[in-house]
């Protein structure tokens, strides 16, 4: 139907700009690199210290950087749709009879793929270091991550069409985006190593949840309740950031 | 083609309210050329927005390619082509994909599209840097690159904003004889512009819009005639006095002025009113060293309804 078919379209385009230009995949990708290389081998050493969650220092800090990977590697996308609101291109689209949802829809798809090959990057560079994954463990924490992926670039295109403009949406995005990775437990889990109050305030915080269940997928507890209750919380996040960014794409651009 | 009636679109700022477009009524008819000719921030882009979907109507009615524009605003893009002024394509891809991808969003099958496209490639001489990266174009292959994207899927009416605005003369020229092609071809083009000779050379019939209104309407012949009238400069041998006795009282004349030993004329038809004074003057024994006549121009058109030039207004 006509949904499947614009958004195939539009994939296809976004798809080919990807591959014109791969090197934004190598880029995406550094900032986690450099935390595995450079940081991730302090946490060798207190690994064994009470307090510390089991299975290893790789197993406990490793999914959190995927997480990271993908709030900002959604994050920032929007500057690639503020581009292309610069040269006319969305306007374009919008007189035609394609899909809104479709206009969202392919591009995030294009940042699916890239948030997946990235992963798989980290993913095989943590190996050698110590990481042990199971393979549901990795497919289920991929799933988690497009989920994430999903809802966060979809709200993060909704702001980029609101704002319009790199120096307004650049504050904003990484503004938002710390809190959001540190209180979610990324670097170093919340439970039990953070006081009472930042760990709730941390509950508040969608990621956190999804935190904990990577962690769990990680560490041979995928039947674990946490690893449900973040992928429903995921998925809920999904729904909601592509609802509010496919209207975002339905809306003039004054 | 289009229809619309009191169509007003009202911004509201945080400190203001602007209304863009105050009331416009609007008939075109199919296979013209119609323009919208006005200063800058007159409305013209606004009104075309509003009419290729755009942008809400913030109240009015309108039909545009059969349809009703606030009703069934999805049948209207079937049938539309845009091109706006900015630009419609992404510096990453190139011309040819950026043409297929438009004529697959309407619903051309992958062949088609591609057999359209190259078509089109052709007739707008881009077939060279067709397959180059559009950030590698010149302005003037970007904007034959953004109306071979508004025509991909042939439609019956195509918008054009300021088609010419910030290309060079061969570009503009180009371009004028691509809109001669589309009129030819029973397409309804409706075009802004600022540029007068644009309206003036391309146009069928001219609505100038000043301040979200329209301020006068007809063919660039009825505009220019009604309102300004023809100037005949009369120079005759020796000193003006005789002539202007024999030509003053002639109620083909609207006025009569003496400027530097000669006389200029406001007449209502020149090509009518030369053969007259000629006469005239003959014989009433005036020798004539020179005579001259010029026509009007949509300036003077725009200056008589507003008090101000265009050309004073334009970029």
């Amino acid at each position: 139907m006509k949904l499947l078919r614009d958004t195939w379209l539009m994939f296809g385009r976004y798809f080919y700009i990807f591959i014109s230009n791969p090197i934004w995949v190598i880029i995406g990708v550094i900032q986690p690199v450099l935390y595995l290389l450079l940081f991730a081998p302090l946490l060798k050493s207190i690994a064994h210290m009470p307090g510390f969650p089991p299975g290893g220092a790789y197993n406990v800090f490793v999914p959190g950087l995927l997480i990271q990977l993908g709030l900002f590697g959604a994050s920032g996308v929007g500057f690639g749709l503020i581009d292309e609101l610069r040269s006319g291109v969305i306007e374009r689209f919008r007189v035609t009879p394609v899909s809104r949802l479709a206009l969202l829809l392919g591009r995030a798809g294009r940042d699916l793929l890239t948030l997946l090959i990235q992963s798989l990057i980290l993913l095989a560079l943590a190996v050698p270091f110590g990481l042990k994954p199971t393979l549901t463990g990795v497919v289920i924490m991929l799933g988690l991550v497009a989920l994430i992926g999903l809802g966060m670039s979809s709200i993060a295109y909704a702001v980029a069409l609101a704002l319009k403009d790199e120096n307004s949406y650049a504050p904003l995005v990484f503004t938002i985006s710390l809190p959001l990775l540190l209180l979610s437990g990324v670097l170093l889990p919340l439970k039990p190593l953070a006081p009472q109050w930042l760990q709730d305030i941390g509950q508040a915080n969608p990621l956190y949840y999804a935190v904990n269940a990577a962690r769990d997928l990680f560490n041979g507890r995928g039947g674990s309740p946490e690893v449900l209750e973040g992928l429903l919380i995921m998925a809920a996040l999904a729904v909601v950031g592509v609802a509010i960014g496919a209207r975002q794409f339905a809306r003039a651009i004054a | 083609m289009i229809h619309t009636r009191k169509l007003r679109r009202t911004f509201r700022g945080r400190r203001s309210t602007v209304e863009a477009v105050a009331g416009v009524d609007l008939d075109v008819a199919g296979g013209q050329t119609f323009g919208f000719l006005g200063p800058n921030g007159a409305g013209k882009t606004t009104t075309l927005r509003m009419l290729s979907t755009l942008l809400p109507v913030t109240s009015g009615e309108a039909t545009v390619a059969g349809c009703d524009l606030l009703r069934e605003p999805a049948r209207v893009r079937q049938r539309i082509g845009y091109v706006s002024q900015e630009g419609s394509s992404y510096s990453e891809v190139t011309g040819r994909r950026e043409l297929v991808i438009q004529g697959r969003l309407y619903g051309m099958s992958g062949g088609a599209a591609d057999r359209r496209a190259a078509e089109l490639l052709e007739t707008l001489e881009l077939t060279d840097c067709g397959d180059r990266k559009t950030k590698t174009y010149s302005g003037g292959q970007k904007r034959r690159l953004d109306v071979g994207i508004g025509l991909m899927h042939l439609p019956q009416l195509l918008f054009l904003d300021e088609p010419t605005t910030g290309l060079d003369p061969q570009s503009r020229a180009r371009m004028w004889d691509e809109v001669r092609r589309l009129r030819q071809s029973g397409t309804t083009v409706f075009l802004t512009t600022h540029y007068l000779e644009e309206a003036d050379a391309l146009c069928d019939r001219i609505a100038i819009i000043d301040h979200g209104k329209i301020v006068a309407e007809g063919t660039p012949e009825e505009l220019k005639r009604e309102i300004a009238g023809d100037v005949v400069l009369v120079g005759p041998e020796g000193p003006p006095e005789h002539a202007r006795d024999i030509l003053k009282g002639q109620d083909f004349i609207r006025e009569l002025t003496e400027e530097d030993g000669a006389l200029r004329l406001y007449v209502d038809r020149g090509e009518t009113a030369m053969p007259q004074i000629i006469r005239l003057l003959d014989g009433a024994g005036v020798t004539l060293s020179a005579l001259s006549l010029h026509r009007p121009s949509l300036d003077d058109v725009f200056f008589r309804q507003t008090g101000r030039s265009l050309r004073e207004t334009a970029p």
